[in-house]
């Protein structure tokens, strides 16, 4: 028996690839599921019915889904170019803290259509930042970002605390650390009424579509790919090698400021140590879920968002821990790994 | 010589799918001897010894080793009835030392004590009866890749190989290193070891065996005694037509093209290349010969735009560009084949298409306003793929899928169709067949007939000789005088290479 590679990726096996990897991870979720003594399918369902059951159901599952398909969009053009960003929680977190320094008073009068994009490119700026500091540091002296950006994420933590527990603190939250308000101007408009979906939703799909075009039509998508897989022959072809990094890290860390920015406009209107249940590690997921696609991100954000929000009806209804959700997701994961070698690779005996 | 057969592998036969790799053969080994197992890329010679050594599966046939029969699929078996492998991609552990990696898999996992002196001293033994000298205690990533090969040799004897299997042995080496090896294998062949090697180069399978088995297609095409045979004719078994390596013809050159002066480049304190002058005429080809590691890579670099000099200057046409970018030489119709075509000239993961502009992106043809022109790209590289005959994929298919003499057409031709002023070439043809080097060679024969000042820089003497104009010498980072190829000869190459160039003209 071996394994060989396909003249061609199979155009059915990048749908179906992910469905069957995502089913897979359903069925060794299951497993625990009836260890912890409930009846699987009955549990699957109120999963679903959970996320999707109802007009309210529906809305929070795309809210919970808004801010991973930015930093799974983050972590998808960062891995396509082999720049090893895992700190698009810390990114999210300096563009939330950021936005909200800007926007907790409206100094210049602004209206609402002026203010909210100010607020996510000051959002954007500041995620940028984050991640062409390590990078700079990795063309500069080799040192390896995978280290670097995932340090980052517990320095910018604690730096967010520091800010909330001093400068930034509201003095009205009763002792709570968490900053002052945005401005009602800089706030997202809802999308649905009497529910939390806000504008974001639609910037993050049309920000999905914008990498789309990026990745597929442009040169600095073919630039960015080949600097990725290949710097010397890159170097060779002429590719401006850094330049391009460069790039590709401000889009990278743009993207993780704005999941920020859109966090703390659309939902909490604040920043709080909990405004991010994780987004930004959960957006490496959803990017590899996707295998990277950027168009495949949005659905695999909506799949992870669909599995944290019914786990929780799960666990409601059945008294099953509501962390299945993590072990799906992560098993999830796994198989999408599987999938993937597997729709690239065919065994041959 | 004794007729004991000591190997036979019988009617072998092995499919991929519906492509035989191996058709039906038969081949005999006898004590003593050296056989070469003679064929281009792809013709099954990998194949074949993957199933005698049992890494793969026959769909039919039988493996005999001193008459008995091996069973399939089982690599322990081939090793415990004598045959030892010598990958043409180490197995070596680079991070252990040389009897360490020869001792792997000879002792128990969980044994009292190692019995390192013991095997030194048995290393030693072989060390000497067929000098292939290596220090046992010597960590093998610091060894040269001609001593890796030794320890890997090494390692096949200290388990007592009696037949010896070598796959593309000197693909890696350099000829002196290549000859020192053929001299080791005629000692152990005289000492009642036989061995097979696989081979696709001409010269070292007339130099170096005593019978030629040629493989074409997955079928066995002809056996003959070495002695009996000759270059040409085995040239045409294993191609299956008559291939010559074409020829160049007498030509009146125009201006000087390229023109390099006094250009020197060091790496930290290390001078890599200095005072390196030299011009080439629109027309000409210029040669550089030397063994490598002597700055042939450096000096590529610096033409090709990949590094800049420290000190000097190249023109070319007169205009200075020492210090321009790949993309600006490209634009000025510079056409620069690299060195090592995987890791250089091609991103393996990119389609053919993306490859094939690359360099050219910012070209209005090729993209406007930031967008590429992807039909346009495609389209261009179908015409080179007919153009230049490259075979094995279509522009939307991943370029790591290519043979190695398919992907340089395809980058040559990508340089080519451009009709560039100044052409490099570098090491155009290392680890290709001999149909994809003579189709090399008349592109490269084409563009310089059209006008091309041609820089080839190359392993290959018999290359260098048969396609340049003039012939230089690069040892330590240093040219030699450039000679007429007319007055040289392989001694004279060889004093060159050595850097003894103090009685040229």
């Amino acid at each position: 028996m071996r394994i060989e590679q396909r003249e061609h990726q199979s155009k059915v096996l990048i749908v179906v690839a992910p469905l069957m990897a995502v089913v897979a991870s359903l069925s060794i979720a299951g497993v625990l599921i009836a260890l912890a003594g409930a009846p699987v399918f009955e549990a699957y369902k109120v999963i679903f019915v959970g996320a999707f059951g109802s007009k309210f159901a529906i809305t929070e599952t795309l809210t919970r889904a808004t801010p991973l398909i930015v930093t799974g969009l983050a972590a998808a053009v960062a891995f396509r170019a082999r720049i090893w960003n895992i700190g698009a929680e810390g990114q999210l977190y300096m563009g939330a803290l950021l936005a909200t320094a800007v926007g907790y008073q409206n100094f210049l009068g602004l209206p609402s259509f002026a203010l909210i994009p100010l607020l996510i490119v000051t959002g954007a700026v500041a995620g940028m930042v984050m991640l062409v500091i390590p990078l700079g540091l990795r063309l500069r002296f080799g040192v390896d970002e995978v280290v670097t950006t995932l340090l980052l994420n517990f320095v910018v933590l604690l730096f967010v605390s520091m800010m909330l527990d001093g400068p930034m603190k509201d003095p009205l939250a009763f002792g709570w650390p968490q900053s002052v308000p945005v401005v009602d101007e800089g706030l997202l408009p809802k999308l649905v009424e009497r529910s939390r979906l806000h504008l974001g939703l639609v910037i993050a799909i049309a920000l999905a579509i914008m990498v789309y075009v990026l990745n597929q039509f442009t040169v600095f998508g073919l630039e960015s790919k080949a600097a990725g897989f290949n710097p010397v022959a890159a170097r060779f072809a002429g590719v401006p090698f850094e330049k391009t990094l460069i790039k590709v890290a401000c889009l990278s860390g743009g993207l993780a400021g704005i999941a920020g920015a859109i966090e703390v406009t659309g939902v909490k209107g604040l920043v709080s140590n909990d405004l991010s249940a994780s987004f930004g590690y959960a957006g490496i997921v959803v990017a590899m879920l996707a295998s990277l696609n950027p168009i495949g991100v949005i659905f695999a954000a909506i799949f992870t968002a669909m599995m944290f929000v019914g786990s929780e009806s799960m666990s409601r209804t059945f008294g099953i821990p509501s962390f299945i959700a993590d072990v799906v997701v992560s098993l999830s994961l796994l198989t999408m790994l599987v999938a993937v070698f597997l729709s690239n690779y065919r065994i041959r005996r | 010589m004794a007729e004991h057969v000591v190997l036979h592998l019988d009617s072998i036969t092995k499919r991929f799918g519906s492509f035989a790799a191996n058709d039906n053969i038969s081949i005999e080994l006898r004590r003593g001897e050296v056989v070469a197992l003679l064929g281009e890329n792809g013709a099954g010679k990998t194949t074949l010894m993957n199933i005698l050594f049992g890494h793969y599966v026959p769909d039919e046939g039988e493996v005999f080793i001193e008459g008995r029969r091996i069973s399939h699929g089982k690599p322990k078996e081939a090793i415990a009835a004598g045959v030892g492998m010598v990958h043409q991609h180490f197995s070596l552990a680079k991070n252990l030392t040389v009897i360490e990696n020869v001792m792997t898999g000879t002792e128990p996992l969980f044994g009292l004590k190692s019995e390192t002196a013991k095997a030194k001293r048995k290393l030693k033994e072989l060390e000497d009866k067929f000098g292939l000298v290596v220090d046992p205690d010597a960590r093998v990533g610091d060894l040269s890749v001609g001593e890796q090969q030794r320890v890997e040799i090494l390692k096949a004897l200290y388990n007592d190989a009696r037949i010896l299997i070598l796959d593309e042995p000197t693909g890696v080496l350099t000829q002196q290193e290549a000859e020192g090896l053929f001299d080791t294998l005629r000692t152990m062949a005289q000492d009642g070891l036989s061995i097979i090697f696989i081979s696709h180069k001409l010269n070292e399978v007339m130099n170096g065996s005593d019978r030629v088995v040629v493989l074409r297609a997955g079928k066995v095409t002809a056996e003959r005694d070495t002695s009996e045979t000759s270059k040409e004719e085995l040239a045409e078994l294993m191609v299956g037509r008559r291939v010559e390596r074409p020829v160049r013809e007498e030509a009146s050159f125009g201006d000087v093209v390229l023109r390099v002066e006094n250009v020197g480049l060091s790496a930290g304190l290390v001078s890599r290349l200095s005072d390196i002058n030299l011009e080439i005429r629109a027309g000409e080809t210029l040669g550089i010969v030397g063994v490598s590691g002597n700055g042939q890579a450096a000096l590529c670099d610096v033409v090709a735009g990949v590094l800049h000099p420290d000190q000097g200057t190249i023109s070319i046409n007169g205009a200075e560009v020492q210090n321009l970018n790949p993309r600006d030489l490209s634009n000025m119709k510079v056409g620069r084949t690299p060195e090592d075509r995987n890791t250089q000239g091609a991103v393996g993961e990119l389609t053919l298409w993306e490859n094939t502009v690359l360099e050219r992106i910012k070209d209005p043809r090729f993209s406007s306003r930031g967008f590429v022109k992807k039909s346009e790209g495609r389209a261009y590289c179908k015409d080179l793929i007919d153009r230049f005959d490259v075979r094995g994929g279509t522009p939307n298919s991943r370029i790591s899928r290519l043979s190695g003499g398919n992907m340089q057409k395809l980058i040559l031709g990508r340089c080519l169709a451009e009709h560039p002023v100044f052409l490099l070439a570098a090491q155009p043809t290392r680890g290709l067949d001999e149909g994809a080097i003579a189709a090399i060679h008349e592109d490269i024969l084409i563009a310089r007939k059209a006008g091309a000042a041609v820089l080839l820089v190359s392993e290959d003497l018999d290359e260098v000789v048969s396609l340049s104009d003039r012939i230089m010498a690069i040892h330590g980072g240093k040219l030699s005088p450039a000679v007429e190829t007319e007055h040289v000869d392989s001694r004279k190459l060889g004093l060159m290479m050595a850097g003894e160039w103090g009685g040229l003209s």
